[in-house]
């Protein structure tokens, strides 16, 4: 999936049980977070991550538990600081898989600047943001990404600003890797697998149901009822269709060339070809764009691998100067801190060192 | 061309009046080159042997408007031969390159002092701009000081004339004709100046010769007598000095050195985050070029982000650093907290400005000590350790190192912008006098499993890298269970972890006393100061023990915890005077913790003290 890999990470075999802690876990029963807790472990013993090499970061909020929950080594920081904090863990340790847990308030109100930047400059990591439209450790108070009009203890008579759009944010701010899942999909953990095998940041948002706070708010394209139909699920190098027979027929997306935009279209006894349907390709930015900004409802909601084109990452670009600068240099503490223009000091007397010395030579005064 | 002086009360150097010391001030506008002319002045003078401070003075505006009064940048050089330890109180000599400089700048100078003024641009319209309403030159208003004036403009441009420059780019070789006449003026050697410009004009070698051209100018000016006043040619006697090797070192060079060597002694690379910002960037500047002392260097997106991926870094086993000014260590102060309650070692530099806010960017204060000290949520203790100097500086960057390492803790090392941007002669250290202090990370499982917060004898938790078989634990902000590193929220254990927390950073004043500078253990009267303002404090005392007062000077390194002895220390005193750049910050801990009734002389005005000043205060207290 990834041509630019250049650590071949050693593969350990583990099972699902051994990435589980011996800590009780204490999200809400019934929230969406413990199966997104079980796709995680499934994917890092199918992937063949090492525990001991794996560092899971979060900041705050009910998603920033996650680490304590993962047997490997695990940073709960700050709230909206775990890019920056994983920044400086990757750069100190390029060799660990460094795994960013954060939520929607987390990561995009007061840690945006730092998503912003751990994105624009591409650190290899996998940022699993949990999107449950709703500050849940704070008792349910509406969040960047809640719908307008969304009614919570801090905006009672309905929320009157647009909600930021994970994804859209991701890719604009540079994004190599965007995918998009939710907590109960088994598709998940093939996502997943796809972030962590692009070397790079790799953005995931997962749409988590907060059971107590925003119930149900995904139910729309989420439910099974009807999934076909409301979802898809893109692969590379595969048309872009949705529905069945059975539901209404197969439908797919069309780029409307007069006006440049997507289209849904039917697609007529599998032949999704005269359809005129398009061919998923995870490098195309520009259609990426697209798939993200679709409005649901008209369209379905787009999942899976959306976007996926690698460049070198952050900490290897940061190491290879370092050691560029660093060649042929004998590190000598002494030598450094007698650099620059000196002079020496004997009995009392001067003498310079560094130039032929004018102490005492001026004219009599 | 030079205008006759109306009087002669500048000490002409003859052999009974050698000067012991002489305060020279370079003023222009921002963009003359001052804080340039400044600094080669200093080389050349350290290069000869004498002791020397030096007081950068510079506006916030990077290029204020030309001409006028608030954009007047100034470098004062104090150098001789005794023992310097400031800028000196009132320069002898005054070198003006504009009218706005003269006018903020003159009434400084000492009575009889001497001003050299570039008369080419004492034009109406600066005039004017300077708010004067006759040219000062001529008008008898410098009647209390001897003026040497002439056209350093025009006799620049003659000098530069066969390198067929813009007339822009000819003038900007005025600083340098000025600091050829100021070397003539002091008997210094030309020829590092002279090396310092073709390695910077190594690309442009007709900008470096058209200075050369100008600074031998400058010099030849001097030393053909065209002027019409008997200016001698002033030689300062080198100082004396302990035997060794030498060189000038800024503050925020020394501190980046030390911080290197500290993370060598420690046995660890080091992280550096930081964010740009006046006036502790020079240390991000310096640091990112010795990337093969296992330096790695991060300009983060903010402040936050700096000292967030510096705990990432000591988290995953390098030695994390971070460095701002105040503002800027405000937006930290989280982060802060979070590297107390996961016992991560972490040092914070504070180059302090003038607060609260903006302040005063450009500015030196002492006013961040409660912020360093106090300034956290919840029962935050953490080690603060300040600098006196610029070559002291060095030392304190390794000892906050050696206690961030050995204590897993953060420290905060104060200095300010005076120290920063401050240049004075140090002793180049001999590095093998430095005892290692070698970091263990814990690496085996210990009998009885993993106890990420067990204790070691100075209440350390162990160290444990990401990476390392069989220790895999979880850390955070959230309290912790004794022992075990677990979440817990217990009262109980909340108290406990509390205690601890401070408990192992008061354990750091073990084995630390505090030495007296000068003068007796016990006595009438002690001035205790912290930071910078060691120079005037150290003068002011011996100019009053001088006079057979029994004063002492205490000068306290480790702000936070306090020397062990220092409680003792202070109850020998009949009175206690505390000098500060703030409010009385260290007045009101050192009250607090002793029970002492420590005086506060303060100053806010975003200058150091002059010597005078406390002088007064320490004569004020004996009567």
């Amino acid at each position: 999936m990834n041509d630019m890999t250049t650590i071949a990470k050693t593969r350990v075999e583990t099972t699902v049980k051994d990435w589980e802690t011996d800590q009780e876990v204490r999200w809400c029963p019934g929230c969406g977070d413990y199966a997104i807790l079980k796709a995680v472990q499934r994917t890092l013993a199918e992937v063949g991550a090492d525990p001991k090499n794996t560092a899971f970061v979060s900041g705050i909020g009910c998603s920033s538990r996650f680490p304590y929950y993962i047997e490997s080594y695990g940073f709960h920081t700050i709230h909206g600081r775990a890019p920056a904090v994983a920044t400086g863990v990757k750069l100190a340790n390029p060799e660990l898989d460094v795994w960013i847990i954060t939520g929607d308030g987390d990561a995009l109100s007061i840690g945006g600047n730092h998503t912003m930047h751990v994105l624009r400059r591409n650190l290899d990591c996998q940022i699993l943001l949990f999107n449950n439209e709703i500050y849940g450790l704070t008792k349910g108070q509406y969040s960047p990404t809640s719908r307008e009009g969304t009614r919570s203890p801090s905006t009672p008579f309905g929320s009157v600003d647009r909600p930021a759009k994970p994804c859209a944010f991701a890719l604009g701010s540079g994004a190599r890797f965007v995918g998009r899942g939710f907590d109960v999909s088994k598709n998940l953990p093939d996502v997943l697998k796809a972030a962590y095998a692009h070397q790079g940041a790799a953005f995931v948002e997962i749409f988590q149901n907060c059971i107590v706070y925003n119930k149900d708010v995904f139910n729309d394209f989420a439910a099974p009822k009807g999934a076909e139909d409301r979802q898809l699920w893109l692969k590379d190098g595969e048309p872009m269709l949705f529905g069945s027979d059975k539901t209404g027929g197969v439908k797919g997306l069309k780029l409307n060339l007069d006006h440049l935009h997507l289209e849904v279209v039917d697609v007529a006894d599998g032949d999704w070809q005269a359809a005129g349907v398009l061919v998923h390709d995870v490098k195309n930015r520009a259609v990426a764009h697209m798939l993200i900004e679709m409005p649901f409802g008209e369209f379905p909601m787009a999942l899976g691998v959306l976007y996926d084109d690698p460049r070198p990452s952050f900490e290897q670009a940061v190491v290879a100067q370092n050691a560029q600068l660093s060649a042929g240099k004998t590190p000598d503490l002494q030598k450094l801190v007698a650099k620059g223009e000196t002079w020496t000091v004997s009995g009392g007397a001067q003498t310079d060192a560094a130039e032929a010395g004018s102490a005492g030579s001026g004219p009599a005064l | 061309m030079a205008t006759a002086a109306t009087n002669n009360r500048f000490p002409s150097a003859t052999a009974e009046t050698a000067p012991e010391a002489v305060v020279v001030r370079f003023a222009g506008d921002s963009g003359d080159g001052m804080q340039l002319t400044g600094g080669q002045f200093t080389l050349s003078t350290a290069l000869a042997g004498n002791d020397l401070a030096t007081f950068p003075d510079f506006p916030a505006e990077i290029r204020a408007p030309q001409g006028t009064l608030f954009g007047v940048s100034a470098f004062q050089i104090n150098f001789g031969s005794t023992d310097i330890t400031t800028a000196g109180d009132a320069p002898d000599i005054l070198i003006a390159m504009n009218p706005a400089a003269l006018k903020m700048n003159v009434h400084d100078l000492k009575p009889g002092g001497l001003v050299i003024a570039d008369s080419g641009e004492f034009t109406e319209r600066n005039l004017a701009k300077a708010k004067f309403d006759a040219n000062p030159l001529e008008d008898g208003y410098l009647s209390r000081w001897q003026v040497l004036s002439f056209d350093i403009s025009a006799l620049t441009l003659e000098s530069v004339k066969p390198f067929g420059l813009g007339n822009k780019e000819a003038l900007r070789c005025k600083n340098m004709w000025t600091l050829g006449l100021a070397l003539w003026l002091f008997d210094r050697s030309r020829q590092p100046i002279v090396d310092w410009l073709k390695a910077k004009f190594a690309k442009n070698p007709v900008l470096a010769d058209a200075n050369i051209a100008a600074l031998n100018a400058g010099h030849a000016y001097g030393e053909t007598a065209e002027l019409s006043v008997p200016v001698k040619q002033l030689h300062v006697a080198p100082a004396v000095h302990p035997e060794g090797l030498y060189r000038t070192i800024t503050g925020a060079e020394s501190i980046s050195l030390g911080l290197v060597a500290g993370a060598q002694l420690a046995g660890l690379p080091m992280f550096f985050g930081g964010y740009p910002i006046t006036p502790a960037s020079a240390i991000l500047h310096h640091l990112t070029r010795l990337k093969e002392y296992g330096v790695t260097t991060f300009q983060a997106e903010d402040e936050i982000a700096a000292i967030a991926a510096a705990i990432g870094a000591s988290y995953a086993g390098q030695l994390g650093v971070t460095s701002s000014s105040g503002p800027g260590i405000a937006l930290k102060t989280e982060a802060m907290g979070l590297a107390i309650m996961t016992e991560l070692p972490l040092v914070i530099v504070n180059s302090q400005r003038g607060g609260p806010s903006t302040g005063l960017p450009t500015k030196t204060e002492q006013s961040d000590l409660y912020q360093a000290v106090y300034g956290r949520n919840g029962d935050s203790p953490l080690a603060v350790i300040a600098a006196r100097s610029p070559a002291d500086a060095f030392d304190c960057a390794i000892e906050a190192c050696r206690i961030a390492t050995q204590y897993m803790v953060p420290v905060i090392l104060l200095t300010d912008g005076y120290i920063a941007n401050a240049a004075e002669p140090w002793r180049v250290p001999d590095m093998a006098s430095y005892a290692p202090f070698p970091v263990q990370f814990l690496e085996t499982v210990p009998e009885g499993g993993l106890k990420a917060y067990a204790r070691d004898e100075k209440l350390a938790r162990p160290w444990i890298k990401p990476g390392t078989p069989g220790l895999m634990h979880r850390i955070g902000g959230i309290e912790k269970e004794v022992n075990t590193g677990h979440i817990n929220y217990a009262p109980a254990n909340h108290q406990a972890m509390t205690e601890i927390r401070r408990d192992k950073v008061l354990g750091i004043a073990k084995g630390i006393r505090q030495e007296v500078a000068l003068g007796n253990e016990s006595g009438k009267l002690a001035v205790v100061g912290w930071g910078s303002t060691f120079g005037p404090i150290h003068q002011a005392v011996r100019r009053v023990r001088a006079k057979g007062h029994d004063v002492a000077h205490i000068h306290v390194r480790h702000i936070w915890p306090l020397p062990e002895n220092l409680g003792d220390l202070l109850k020998g005193y009949d009175k206690i005077l505390v000098p500060e750049m703030n409010t009385g910050q260290f007045k009101t801990v050192l009250r607090d913790q002793y029970l002492v009734d420590a005086r506060p002389l303060n100053k806010i005005s975003g200058q150091p003290f002059r010597i005078a000043e406390i002088e007064a205060a320490i004569e004020g207290m004996l009567t």
